[in-house]
């Protein structure tokens, strides 16, 4: 390619979704030059991002081919049209091998696919292919994919987050300006922030889960990664709405999303600070910011004040109760007789046994530890004190939620106590890893909206912070318009995205391409 | 294995130990989708065939209540006298099993949809009520067939194919409370309320209730206890009896069985049992020690069911009269006594007779084929009443030329036989069998001389006023016309000419 030509790839990966769509609207730019570009930008980093598992190089041009052809019939285009996108790969695809991080779905072949799958691709959302996760959305770091973890951008040593990395890593890295996130404890918005990007999980039923691979059935929410609010909310709009398919979904229409994050104003709006999440345990750095944060939004008009949610304290043992079981039982479907790997099946085993097998073999530690927690949890005299007891818990959160949304229109925290931490680091303790979520959690639990934003940098690691900006549910539009006033205002401050700042991908140790 | 030869004589049991009772019946429901997925229910389709991401229980795919199942099991609850819960929840029962797809089964655990009813029934004449504990909605399972053995069981098999075609399709779980007092009456009280709950389910259109197809499956649960003891004996559960037969025997082995083990003073263990068909026996399963911890929690993937109290109302308003209403009617307008009505339903007549009265028949006329030369040719040929090939258009018809004297009961019964044999109507069958009754009075007066002619000793004796002797002349007649004859009008006329 000319060096002009790859200037211009080189641009067009950097753009936004909505300006994409608007160039491919106007015909200023094909749908398949910007679907060549972003294939080109993958096969240039990925080797070091690993935010990929699958890339539908084939797909992805053919879909930009029919956004190009329609455009030329003059059929209406939608708003995100010709614009490329990351697939979490949890989501089922029928032209993509579907495997959730995991050896048990090696090489399956959806022969559906997800609501969500099927919303994109009628919008004409072009998809480049299926990012790495954490195997079953089980982690914080994408280091327990079967496949290997994904780096952050920002330092290829270190995690994107997770259970959403790969998505994450896909957009810090543009590979994609848009990339589609699953969230049950935190796994679109940490992700989000640790990369320095914009991370929403909708309110619970306000996205479609038929064809999301299920981890916690009650808390499983799908939702947009972007690297702008304006490209979060459109596509929060397309992948939205109700869906006869899902019994849970919100019969309801998709909150005004975009419109919101337009409308980048806080004045007037009474923004709350949890008391008891102001403990010991986070990054200096991280704290820094955020107070930033708040002060800028008081700054900008906003009227902030300190709420206290006194069971937000309980919702991290909660969710390890909770998410566990639903997963013990949703995941005991992988038995080796329909679908996936199936170990051992000599003629000379058991059904029970090549059932054992398989799942000995497919399944890895973190899965495994997660579905006998939930077994336990919900086993005969047990079920009382721990499923039962972390179901109160979670009426008492939601609660919490209801009384704080009565006095303030949007709660604010730092969505991750820590900026991204070095790939193994706490790979050996659990523990340590689910404090990752401690303040995502709450709004799973209860269900209602919440995004992260970008709001600068750890002095200490030069990593990127993400504010939480918390909203009751079906308010979706409310994160969305502190978002986009804190984006302005911040981006006003650093004279650009925050993400410019991160070093180019070929020039960190360790790259070298 | 159970030593048969340590059975203790069924009376003999009775005579000292008091049966309780138990059933928990399985119905599929008609509908015409499955439970949670759109797929249809038509049995016998070639097999894997009616299957989705959703019944096969595929990675991402997520269960929708079928709305026409939750009716169908309101309006049993209400005819089984049951409340109606408000708001519940489905529950997962989970265990890993090849034919359940999501090795979990999708079912209502503390929360059923209906609870706390009663049905009646009736043995021989004694009635008794049987307490529902509670009706509830699942899913049906897939089918597991074992390959290569020579019993088609799991054990020996060479390998096994799965079925998933019953995956998912609507069932519901009729419970009781436990029967107690039935006596000696327990085997055939067991039967008659699985009957009455099959006429009240096929009643109710809510399925096709056939016990061979597996539509209608029961578990019949056994106790003994000492006459007089304050608590029930220790119980089993026999599993999948599946005809009204076997649900009778069943009983009646367990009883026979579990008296052998209290007398040789033993415990009855709390287990699972198999029924087998061929002798009636029952053997050992699983033990509640071994029994599965199934984990039940509600079901995150559906939002709860909470039927609108108006809605439930006009289900109840528009229930069909129930079998017991609809007996006790019938009796009244036909003039039974009970233990003619009993019989009439216990040889599953009841609907025939009804529409062959409704065709024309009077009640007595329909009663009497159905009970009589019908029911003797369904049990010769080992089928139902109903099944046999008959409507009761045809019965009224046959009656109604009975009536009118165009045939008697011996050519009736060879019209029927013409029916039966697929010879068309009774019309058709009257017309190619030539079987009208010989109304011609030249022909009959033909045939009256000539039997007088045949027969001069016994037309002396009736001249002589021995008018019973005409008898005789009346039976040559008939034999003349091969039967066609009105007897009535040949002794009219035999008995004219010998005056
Ligand atoms: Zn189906």
């Amino acid at each position: 390619m000319a060096a002009g030509g790859a200037g211009m790839a080189r641009e067009l990966t950097r753009l936004t979704a909505a300006e994409i769509a608007a160039a491919v609207a106007a015909g200023d730019v094909s749908a398949v030059e910007v679907a060549q570009a972003h294939l080109d930008r993958i096969v240039a980093v990925d080797p070091d991002v690993r935010a990929f598992l699958h890339v539908a190089g084939i797909g992805a041009l053919a879909a930009a081919e029919d956004v190009d052809r329609k455009r030329a019939a003059g059929e209406p285009l939608g708003p995100l049209a010709g614009v490329p996108l990351a697939l979490k790969d949890v989501m089922t695809t029928t032209d993509m091998p579907t495997t959730c991080g995991s050896k048990i779905l090696d090489g399956w072949r959806p022969p559906y696919d997800a609501t969500v799958t099927r919303r994109l691709r009628d919008a004409g959302v072009v998809i480049l292919g299926k990012t790495n996760m954490d195997e079953f959305a089980m982690g914080s770091s994408t280091e327990n994919s079967a496949y290997g973890p994904s780096h952050n951008p920002w330092d290829l040593t270190r995690i994107p987050g997770g259970s959403s990395g790969g998505s994450s890593a896909a957009v810090a890295a543009y590979e994609a300006p848009l990339a589609i996130g699953t969230d049950t404890g935190g796994s679109i918005r940490q992700p989000a922030a640790v990369c320095g990007i914009v991370g929403m999980k909708p309110t619970y039923g306000g996205s479609s889960r038929y064809g999301l691979v299920a981890f916690a059935s009650s808390l499983d929410t799908p939702g947009p990664l972007a690297r702008t609010v304006l490209d979060a909310a459109l596509l929060h709009e397309v992948m939205s709405g109700h869906d006869p398919r899902d019994s849970t979904s919100v019969d309801a229409p998709v909150p005004p999303v975009v419109a919101a994050a337009r409308h980048a104003d806080v004045s007037g709006l009474r923004v709350g600070v949890v008391t008891e999440f102001s403990g010991g345990g986070y990054q200096s750095g991280v704290r820094a910011r955020f107070t930033e944060a708040v002060e800028l939004l008081e700054s900008l008009g906003a009227k902030v004040v300190e709420v206290s949610c006194p069971h937000f304290s309980y919702a991290l043992p909660a969710y390890y109760l909770i998410a566990p079981s639903e997963c013990s039982s949703n995941l005991a479907r992988f038995d080796a007789m329909r679908f996936g790997l199936r170990a051992g099946d000599d003629g000379t085993r058991s059904a029970d046994e090549v059932m054992s097998l398989t799942r000995e073999a497919g399944f890895g530690a973190e899965v495994k530890r997660r579905i006998m927690l939930g077994t336990y949890a919900l086993s005969s005299g047990y079920y009382d004190a721990y499923y039962g007891k972390a179901q109160q818990v979670r009426t008492l959160i939601t609660r919490d939620f209801d009384a704080a949304f009565e006095q303030v229109d949007v709660l604010v925290s730092p969505t991750t106590p820590t900026t991204a931490f070095p790939i193994g680091e706490r790979a050996d303790d659990p523990m340590a890893m689910y404090l990752a979520d401690l303040f995502t959690i709450p709004s799973d639990l209860a269900g209602n909206a919440a995004i992260s934003v970008p709001c600068g940098l750890a002095p200490e690691d030069g990593l990127p912070v993400g504010l939480q900006i918390m909203a009751p549910a079906l308010a979706d539009d409310r994160s969305y318009r502190v978002a986009a006033a804190v984006e302005a205002a911040l981006q006003e401050r650093w004279g650009g995205p925050l993400l410019a700042q991160a070093g180019e991908l070929g020039e960190q140790a360790g790259g070298g391409r | 294995m159970t030593d048969l030869a340590q059975l203790v004589p069924y009376d003999e049991a009775l005579s000292r130990y008091e049966p309780v009772i138990g059933l928990e019946t399985h119905v599929e429901l008609g509908t015409a989708t499955k439970m949670f997925c759109g797929c249809p229910t038509t049995f016998g389709l070639e097999p894997n065939s009616a299957v989705c991401p959703v019944c096969l229980g595929l990675p991402g795919s997520l269960p929708v209540a079928n709305r026409a199942a939750i009716e169908f099991t309101i309006r049993i609850g209400l005819a089984l006298n049951c409340s109606i819960a408000s708001w519940c929840r489905f529950a997962r029962k989970n265990y890993f099993y090849p034919d359940m797809p999501k090795d979990f089964q999708i079912s209502q655990y503390d929360e059923p949809l209906c609870t706390d009813g009663w049905l009646d029934v009736d043995v021989d004449g004694r009635a008794f009520r049987v307490g529902i504990e509670r009706v509830h909605l699942e899913e049906d399972t897939g089918k597991s067939l074992h390959m290569g053995g020579a019993t088609g069981r799991i054990h020996g098999a060479d390998y096994s194919l799965v079925d998933y075609n019953r995956a998912g399709i609507p069932l519901v779980e009729v419970v009781t409370k436990p029967v107690a007092g039935t006596g000696v009456l327990a085997p055939e009280a067991a039967r008659a309320y699985v009957t009455e709950l099959r006429d009240l389910l096929r009643c109710l259109g809510v399925s096709d209730v056939r016990m061979e197809e597996g539509s209608l499956r029961c578990d019949v649960n056994t106790s003994l206890a000492p006459h007089g003891a304050a608590d029930w004996g220790t119980r089993t559960e026999t599993k999948n009896v599946n005809s009204l037969r076997s649900v009778e025997r069943a009983v009646r082995f367990e009883i026979a069985r579990q008296a052998a083990v209290l007398d040789a003073g033993q415990k009855v263990v709390q287990e699972t049992r198999h029924f087998h068909e061929d002798s009636g026996s029952t053997t050992a399963g699983r033990s509640k020690e071994e029994a599965q911890d199934y984990r039940y929690f509600p079901e995150p993937d559906l939002v709860p069911v909470a039927p609108a109290r108006d809605w439930v109302e006009q289900i109840r308003a528009s229930l069909p009269e129930l079998p017991a209403a609809r007996r006790a009617r019938l009796q009244a307008d036909w003039g039974l006594s009970g233990a003619e009505m009993t019989h009439l339903s216990n040889a599953g007549a009841v609907d025939l007779v009804s529409a062959t009265v409704e065709a024309g028949a009077s009640p007595a006329e329909a009663r009497k084929w159905w009970l009589g030369e019908l029911a003797r040719r369904a049990n010769e040929s080992g089928t139902e009443l109903s099944q046999l090939a008959i409507t009761p258009a045809h019965v009224a018809r046959v009656s109604a030329m009975v009536r009118a004297g165009t045939l008697n009961d011996q050519l009736a019964r060879q019209v029927l036989e013409g029916v039966l044999a697929g010879e068309g109507d009774p019309d058709t069958v009257v017309e190619a069998r030539s079987l009208a009754i010989v109304s011609d009075e030249g022909a009959l007066a033909e045939a009256v001389d000539a039997a007088i002619a045949a027969n001069p000793d016994v037309a002396a004796k009736v001249r002589d006023g021995k008018t019973a002797a005409a008898g005789a002349l009346v039976g040559a007649v008939m034999k003349a016309t091969r039967g066609r004859a009105d007897a009535e009008r040949a002794r009219e006329l035999i008995l004219e000419r010998l005056s």
